[in-house]
């Protein structure tokens, strides 16, 4: 009979989570409540003597300083409600795993199939509440209904049924193995019901040649002689479903583009990714030549460059939108610990060195109503910042760089960008790191986690837009301690060389890395019963293609199976063979003895034509807004300030680790009181070496609403400038281009698809433009096309974003430069040039505006003026800098001089303006976002210097640092414009997100 | 003199061993072996070869029971390979041999909840104290000035003047005790040897974010009654360069950072006493 162990807080003991409820509700349902406190309870799923439990109870569930436990006997007492929130059946229980290790631990017996412990929690609520305003608690806070349950008692209820009654939230499962087959030869109408009904996100056109092919008489022949039927069975179609899904297969970037530019002129793109992104890096590569870094790029999990003669770097940036969306916390928490695989699955694999995340939100005080299944961006908010803490923090890799973005189109699908960066040996056992290959006759492993139905249709999910019936499996939920352990035992089996090739399982499961895997050596075959489950029932199909997460597939040579599995016992790491790699061109699946899918890899892989996607571009006009022009502009500034997207994000920094593994150089704040907003991160990786990993990133999705082309021009420079301002070397630095797009393909629901289209495909141009120019490799990236929610009635589309992240080197990170002002006396110059570019920037929307003039890059000017400032910084010239970008120099020199605690004068007369004289004003010179600027303070005895090394660029001395608390800026008439002290204009920046 | 041998046990959560192990090379240490659990489980490494063991930072088992629960009920149930011996034993014969233990963060929880701190009466397996939620109820990364007691028989910070200035970065550091009895013991034998303070380190604080988790006295770190067992929330492996230093960029700082005072004093230690 199972168990309930309640674990109670000593009544004389605060409870910081019932706390933290408490505030929630108040801030965030705007409704009081007296008290909440929390009871955590284990119900236990294992055959325990009554001393035993007393132990567990006493022992690993509790802590006997500050709690109590019972056993069997409702602890609750003093409420008027309480709320029991538990997983559903099949959902990760973390907590529940690491108890269930602790009962085998203390009784020597190691748990048996189907014995197991759940987790849920009990809070309990005080205050005068209707049972209406506690089920808004429930759903509104406490539970995720998609994956949690959760029950409801009042006081008097609790009492007469003696507490809540005990329940395992096991999976029940008929275990009744099947494999079905799908008839193909019917109605347009009826294949279209097979792939929308089966989730399987494939088009009529798609539909049709999978239907030609199984009419093939070869391929009829062969089936034959297999026993199998001429349909496909279920296990097939799935198989094709994944691999050729938008997520995995890309099929927007490989189509066929025919884009009109809106003169009427038109071009044909065969496939934006080779036409623009492979070959900016091809471009770029052969103007390096011998100095081309880039080792590894594009066919692997990650992209890696040189670091120095025996280490490599490995970046890779993944989005996870679509299950942030359903479940922020589990959707977040899994998008990164799903990144750290592909680093970790790059090459031979590499240790992680740090993590990066880039946000964008909604409104999290959104008060306009929302479509129902949305939920509200405050708890999107929340389980985001969350998921990512505990995934990042747990999995000891620190959180070095990352922005959070605000637009309310993000309503619709919030953007969750996780990257991570691993060190890899130049060299493994004599062969690069970088390399690996598969012969055939090695052994197909996978390690790690089990497999459930958690996950299942992840990849063609995420090829829909967000729907009413979006489903609950596509769902998944991290567990970095499993993956932890794992890693520990594979970077150790990678220098033991037990292995020959390592590749993440992540979206389409082992379908679809096993898939990519027998595309080296030519094939394979795999028995799906041998693959370890987390429960008993799952269909052959299901095995394939779940998402379950923490695992790896290798290929292991026989010779070293015996090793590398008694290693993986050692580590308490589960390894599975599951079969072979050949070189017979099938992608063969059995289930015991029987075959259930034979898919020749030519047609699995090459089967798929590229899509036909019309492109128009029509510039769009926004109403130009005039400017009255003010004599006072401080109360503009600290509007600014406050906005979301400019406002301090420390209450979410300051949770994630940046620090861990020891070589945090440049931190995400800084300054005198440790507060100012970095523009990068720097990161010794080798702590006995002062050569560094410089990691920064631009975005800019506001300014797709003018021009997308401009939009990707911006987020490359602020990458770039973000880079260099903190020191990073301009001969080594590679870029990752991550889009995430609303769909662009012409259908009923997009009939905006072909500007859409030509949005994406101008985005791409600059790409090509500006990476060139900068000479920036991309050496990895991803692409997120359908983030759109659309419930038949309302559609919300993000606007289109491209998050640039830029990686490179620092050959001494003693010379980084920070962006605080540093001394009194130091004088302030502003690198490029300024110009009347208001449009899309934060400050016509602080007004209501969009505006037409657009920032635009001089790749040219920018490169000279980014390569003369390096120079400086390198000579030891630069005090301080801090690169421009949203809300202008007024913002850049509010920053850098409340985070130095020294006050500034600025003179917008002597700021270096291009443009018609009559369109040069205060509010421009302020607040424009014209690119590639720098905010630089050098110390007056190296003026002389720092200005001959800036000789031939835009570098105009506009003040200086003062040794008072005041910053003032003169306007162009002579008269003060802005005038504030730093404490004021530093609580207007860190007020709005303090609580969060 | 002796060959000073470290050893950093990882696994199972761990984060912080490649740091602990260049900060104990750099404080002198002639040998600092990062060992996985399972090399202990299974015997390949034993405690009993090593002088100054270090359980560093992490999230042991996720924390999923309470920080470093799991690996306490680990420690003192299973058995090393091939004997009866669980490494629980193997620890108390460590300490016992006159040798030494620094707990960093998730380390300094499990040396609590295993009860080898404050360990007072000498007694290494009832816990009295704890390491719980911070007070704000969120994880924290930020440095905190920590004023030190001079008169402490902590091995570790000797020689330290006034205080020192380090990260910490934690969901569960607030400390609390059993029983007045028992805070009353640790400050009268002087075992509270780092205090959260004002930048000054003139006085223990208990205002956020000074003191960063509401600990009770404001305690940060505590020792054993012999000194040579110690726990601390803060991280002083994190701090052994001045490039770590979240303002060195504008502050004078000498080259080596704070910390590795920490290790220079166990490598010491070792070299004179063992």
């Amino acid at each position: 009979m199972p168990h309930r162990i309640e674990i109670t807080l000593k009544d004389e003991v605060r409870d910081p989570r019932g706390e933290r409820i408490k505030r929630e509700i108040e801030h965030f349902l705007h409704l009081s409540v007296d008290q909440v406190r929390t009871i955590d309870v284990y119900t236990v799923d294992v055959p325990l003597s009554s001393e035993e439990l007393e132990a567990v109870a006493a022992g690993p569930f509790s802590d006997p300083v500050i709690q109590g436990y019972s056993i069997d006997r409702a602890a609750a007492h003093g409420f008027d409600w309480l709320v029991e929130v538990g997983f559903r059946p099949g959902v990760t229980d973390n907590v529940g795993r690491t108890a269930g290790e602790a009962i085998a631990y203390l009784t020597g017996r190691p748990l048996s199939a189907g014995e197991g412990v759940y987790t849920s929690v009990q809070y309990l609520i005080s205050g005068k509440l209707s049972a209406e305003v506690i089920e808004k608690i429930a759903t509104g806070l406490l539970c995720n209904t998609l994956i949690q349950r959760y029950q409801v008692l009042d006081a008097a209820s609790f009492r007469a049924k003696g507490g809540v009654a005990t329940f395992v939230p096991k999976v029940q499962v008929e275990a009744k193995v099947e494999v079905n087959t799908v008839d193909l030869e019917v109605s347009d109408e009826e294949l279209m019901r097979i792939s929308r009904d089966g989730v399987l996100a494939l088009t009529l056109d798609e539909m049709k040649i999978i239907q030609a092919h199984y009419r093939d008489a070869k391929v009829r022949e062969t089936r034959e002689k297999l026993g199998l039927g001429a349909q496909p069975t279920d296990v097939e179609l799935e198989a094709l479903a994944q691999t050729w899904s938008e997520h995995c297969k890309h099929k927007i970037f490989s189509a066929d583009v025919e884009y009109d530019d809106g003169t009427g002129k038109t071009e044909k793109i065969n496939s934006l990714f080779k036409s623009y992104i492979q070959k900016t890096t091809a471009d770029v590569r052969a103007a390096l030549g011998d100095k081309d870094f880039c080792l590894s790029v594009f066919k692997d999990n990650a992209g890696v460059i040189r670091f120095n003669d025996d280490w490599s770097l490995v970046f890779k940036v993944e989005t996870h939108n679509s299950p942030s969306a359903l479940d922020p916390y589990g959707g977040a928490l899994t998008g990164i610990v799903g990144v750290n695989r592909d680093p970790f699955g790059t090459g031979k694999g590499a240790k992680l060195i740090f993590n990066t995340d880039v946000f964008c939100f909604a409104d999290p005080f959104y008060e306009k109503p929302l479509p129902t299944r949305l939920l509200h961006p405050s708890r999107i908010f929340e389980g985001v910042v969350e998921g990512v803490e505990h995934g990042g923090n747990k999995s000891g890799i620190p959180t070095v760089n990352g922005s959070i973005v605000f637009d309310d189109r993000f309503a619709g699908k919030p953007l969750v960008f996780c990257g991570t960066a691993g060190l890899m040996p130049a060299t493994v056992n004599g062969e690069p790191g970088h390399q690996k290959r598969i012969v055939p006759g090695d052994l197909i492993v996978m390690t790690g986690g089990r497999i459930g139905k958690d996950g299942i249709h992840g990849a063609t999910f995420s090829s829909e837009e967000l729907n009413e019936n979006s489903p609950v499996s596509a769902v998944q939920i991290g567990d970095p301690i499993t993956q932890k352990r794992m890693f520990d035992f594979l970077i150790r089996a990678r220098d033991k060389n037990l292995y020959r090739f390592i590749t993440d399982n992540g979206a389409g499961g082992l379908s679809s890395s096993i898939g990519e895997m027998s595309e080296e050596c030519g094939g394979c075959q795999v028995d799906l019963s041998k693959a370890p489950l987390k429960y008993p029932g799952l269909a052959p199909w299901e095995i394939l293609i779940s998402e379950a997460q923490e695992r790896m597939s290798l290929a292991v040579p026989p010779e070293q199976i015996d090793a590398f599995l008694e290693m993986a016992k050692r580590f308490g790491v589960e390894a599975t063979v599951l079969g072979t790699f050949t070189d017979s061109g099938i992608f063969h699946m059995l289930y015991g003895e029987q075959t259930v899918a034979y898919l020749p890899l030519s047609f699995l892989h090459g089967g798929l034509p590229p899509m036909q996607i019309p492109a128009r571009w029509e510039q769009p006009v926004h109403p130009e807004p005039t400017l009255t022009p003010a004599a006072d502009y401080t109360g503009d500034l600290k509007g600014l300030l406050s906005s979301l997207n400019i406002c301090s994000k420390e209450s979410v920094v300051r949770r994630y680790d940046h620090e861990v593994q020891g070589g945090s150089v440049v931190k995400p704040f800084t300054g005198v009181a440790n507060d100012g907003p970095s523009d990068a991160a720097v990161v010794r990786p080798i702590l006995d070496s002062f050569e560094a990993v410089v990691t920064g990133h631009g975005i800019s999705p506001r300014y797709s609403d003018i021009d997308a082309y401009h939009m990707a021009a911006n987020a490359i420079d602020e990458g770039l400038r973000n880079y260099v301002a903190v020191g990073g070397s301009l001969d080594l630095v590679a870029g990752l281009d991550n889009f995430c797009w609303c769909d662009p393909v012409l259908s009923e629901r997009t009939p905006d698809g072909p500007y859409k289209m030509a949005q994406l495909v101008r985005a791409n141009k600059a790409l090509y433009d500006y990476c060139t120019v900068f000479s920036l490799p991309l050496i990895s990236g991803k692409d997120s096309m359908k983030n759109d929610f659309y419930d038949g009635t309302t559609k919300i589309s993000i606007p289109p974003t491209l998050l640039f992240s830029v990686i490179g080197k620092m050959e001494d990170a003693r010379k980084a430069v920070t962006m605080d002002v540093k001394r009194p006396g130091d004088l302030v110059y502003l690198i490029g040039v300024t110009r009347n570019e208001l449009g899309g920037s934060e400050y016509l929307a602080q007004k209501g505006h969009v505006g037409n003039s657009v920032p635009k890059v001089d790749a040219q000017a920018a490169l000279a003026s980014y390569r003369a400032y390096h120079k400086a910084l390198n000579d030891g010239l630069v005090a301080s800098c801090h690169d421009l970008s949203d809300g202008g120099l007024a913002v850049a020199a509010a920053e850098s001089a409340f985070a130095g605690g020294y006050g500034v004068q600025l003179d917008l007369g002597k700021v270096a303006f291009a443009g018609a004289a009559a369109e040069k004003s205060d509010a421009v010179l302020l607040f424009s976002e014209s690119a590639s600027r720098l905010l630089v303070t050098v110390r007056p005895e190296k003026a002389a210097a720092f200005e001959a090394a800036l000789a031939g660029n835009v570098c105009a001395k506009i003040g200086e640092v003062r040794g008072d608390q005041s910053f003032a800026v003169t306007g162009l008439n002579g008269a003060g414009v802005v005038k504030a002290q730093l404490a004021e204009l530093k609580e207007a920046w860190q007020a709005p997100l303090r609580e969060l | 003199m002796t060959k000073a041998k470290a050893l950093v046990i990882t696994g199972n959560g761990t984060n912080c061993e490649t740091e602990a192990a260049h900060a104990c090379r750099l404080g002198g240490f002639d040998e600092a072996r990062i060992a996985h659990i399972s090399e202990l489980m299974t015997g390949e490494v034993s405690l009993d070869d090593y002088h100054f063991l270090n359980l560093t930072g992490g999230f042991l088992d996720g924390d999923d029971l309470g920080s470093a629960k799991a690996q306490a009920n680990r420690l003192r149930y299973a058995a090393v390979a091939g004997s009866n011996e669980p490494i629980l034993e193997q620890l108390l014969r460590f300490i016992g041999d006159g040798k030494l233990v620094l707990g960093v963060c998730n380390g300094f929880q499990l040396l609590v909840k295993m009860g080898m701190l404050p360990a007072l009466g000498s007694d290494y397996v009832k816990q009295t104290a704890t390491l719980t939620y911070n007070a704000s109820g969120r994880f924290q990364d930020r440095w905190c000035y920590l004023k030190v007691d001079a008169s402490s028989p902590s091995v570790y910070t000797r020689g330290i003047e006034g205080g020192v200035y380090l990260p910490i970065r934690h969901g569960e550091g607030k400390f609390l005790v059993d029983a007045p009895e028992t805070l009353e013991a640790i400050e009268n034998k002087h075992l509270a040897c780092l205090k959260y303070s004002d930048a000054n380190y003139s006085a223990p604080t208990m205002e956020f974010p000074e003191n960063p988790n509401g600990s009770t006295n404001a305690i940060a770190g505590i020792c054993d009654e012999t000194g040579r067992v110690m726990g601390l929330m803060p991280h002083p492996e994190a701090f052994v360069h001045r490039t770590q230093h979240p303002r060195w960029t504008r502050e004078e700082l000498p080259e080596e950072g704070a910390g590795l005072v920490f290790f220079r004093n166990a490598a010491q230690y070792v070299k004179q006493n063992l």
